[in-house]
């Protein structure tokens, strides 16, 4: 149990502080490791764990939350909550403070700039891997570019698009 | 313009935020609420900070919550703002989570597998599309779409760790800007 909660605060600290271009960035590692590493949960888990997050109410990186009950109950969950959201807002806290006498300066806008594209490919390379560490049959994959192609290009509701998703496959496994 | 919230109007003004975004797209929900609505900050101010936001790691609504906190009323209203997003959320989350665990002995448990699947890969693309998206806002010239390229195929597709991407990639794009910057 011990050894278990340890493990969740430094991985979910770790990853705290990586998670640059938002939460979703991490989601590749804490698939590998929680899955591959740790055996916590399984790879079809850790999907099922994605969508719930995504559906419920609040930051997507609530599946940390999750992950923590699966792994050792409602302590489990407190430490892995605490882990993913302490580090970064603290760092934030920091950063904040010196952010406001750095406007207008070149630095500033250089971070910026160099920063977008990082968080860019960390937003395609995580829906890449949750693809990879899981079952993806051909309804899946249908579904996975009919939800891209739709939240790229229109502006249809990312609620209606989840359960557009749930209703094909439930439609395609009967 | 009321520029001093007490932390219990700080607090309930996120948690209000918190359970109303459903299916992400927080940050449009926060700005209404504090921007428009309360008159918190004016838009400069929120751009700001969502900027800063998406620098520091971390879940950047989470992140922007405890910006606006820190912003009006210092660590404690850091703190406000925080446990307001979050507490129920969490709540419904770790419940969700309950009954997801214990599904095997509730009706319709077995239809719970096919709408989790439909719902996950609809969600890799909700993930697919917002880096679409962003890519299509913010991505203008060859080297940042190199550099995006790059990370996406060496952590989605090669399955390297993310700590060893940024270490050689969060250089080389700070390296590539700074340079494409003084041509």
């Amino acid at each position: 149990m011990i050894p278990t909660l340890l493990q969740l605060a430094l991985l979910f600290g770790g990853l705290s502080l990586l998670a640059f271009g938002g939460g979703t960035s991490v989601l590749p590692d804490m698939q590998r490791v929680t899955v591959s590493t740790y055996h916590w949960l399984t790879g079809a888990q850790f999907l099922d764990f994605f969508a719930i997050s995504r559906a419920a109410p609040g930051p997507g990186s609530l599946i940390v939350v999750l992950i923590g009950q699966k792994a050792a109950g409602v302590v489990g969950a407190l430490v892995a909550f605490l882990a993913m959201f302490g580090p970064s807002s603290t760092l934030l806290y920091v950063a904040a403070l010196i952010w406001h006498h750095a406007a207008n300066t070149a630095w500033r806008a250089l971070l910026e700039r160099a920063l977008a594209p990082v968080a860019i490919g960390l937003t395609l390379a995580s829906g890449l891997a949750l693809i990879r560490g899981t079952e993806h049959g051909w309804a899946q994959y249908a579904v996975t570019a009919a939800a891209t192609l739709a939240f790229a290009f229109t502006d249809l509701h990312p609620l209606a698009l989840l359960a557009g998703g749930a209703v094909l496959m439930l439609v395609a496994g009967h | 313009m009321n520029r001093r919230p007490t932390l219990l109007s700080l607090f309930t003004a996120f948690a209000s935020i918190g359970i109303m975004s459903f299916g992400g797209g927080l940050a449009a929900w926060i700005r209404r609420e504090i921007v428009q609505r309360r008159e918190w900050l004016d838009d400069q101010q929120f751009l700001s900070g969502y900027a800063l936001s998406q620098l520091v790691p971390g879940a950047t609504n989470v992140n922007l919550t405890v910006f606006i906190g820190a912003q009006l009323r210092g660590v404690p209203g850091a703190i406000a703002a925080f446990v307001g997003l979050t507490a129920l959320p969490v709540a419904i989350v770790f419940g969700l989570g309950l009954l997801y665990l214990h599904r095997s002995g509730l009706p319709g448990g077995g239809a719970v597998g096919g709408v989790l699947a439909g719902m996950g890969a609809a969600a890799i693309g909700l993930n697919l599309g917002t880096g679409i998206r962003l890519g299509r806002l913010h991505i203008r010239r060859l080297i940042p779409f190199a550099v995006a390229a790059v990370i996406a195929v060496a952590i989605g597709v090669l399955g390297f760790p993310l700590l060893h991407v940024l270490a050689v990639m969060l250089p080389v794009s700070l390296a590539l800007t700074w340079l494409d910057q003084r041509t």
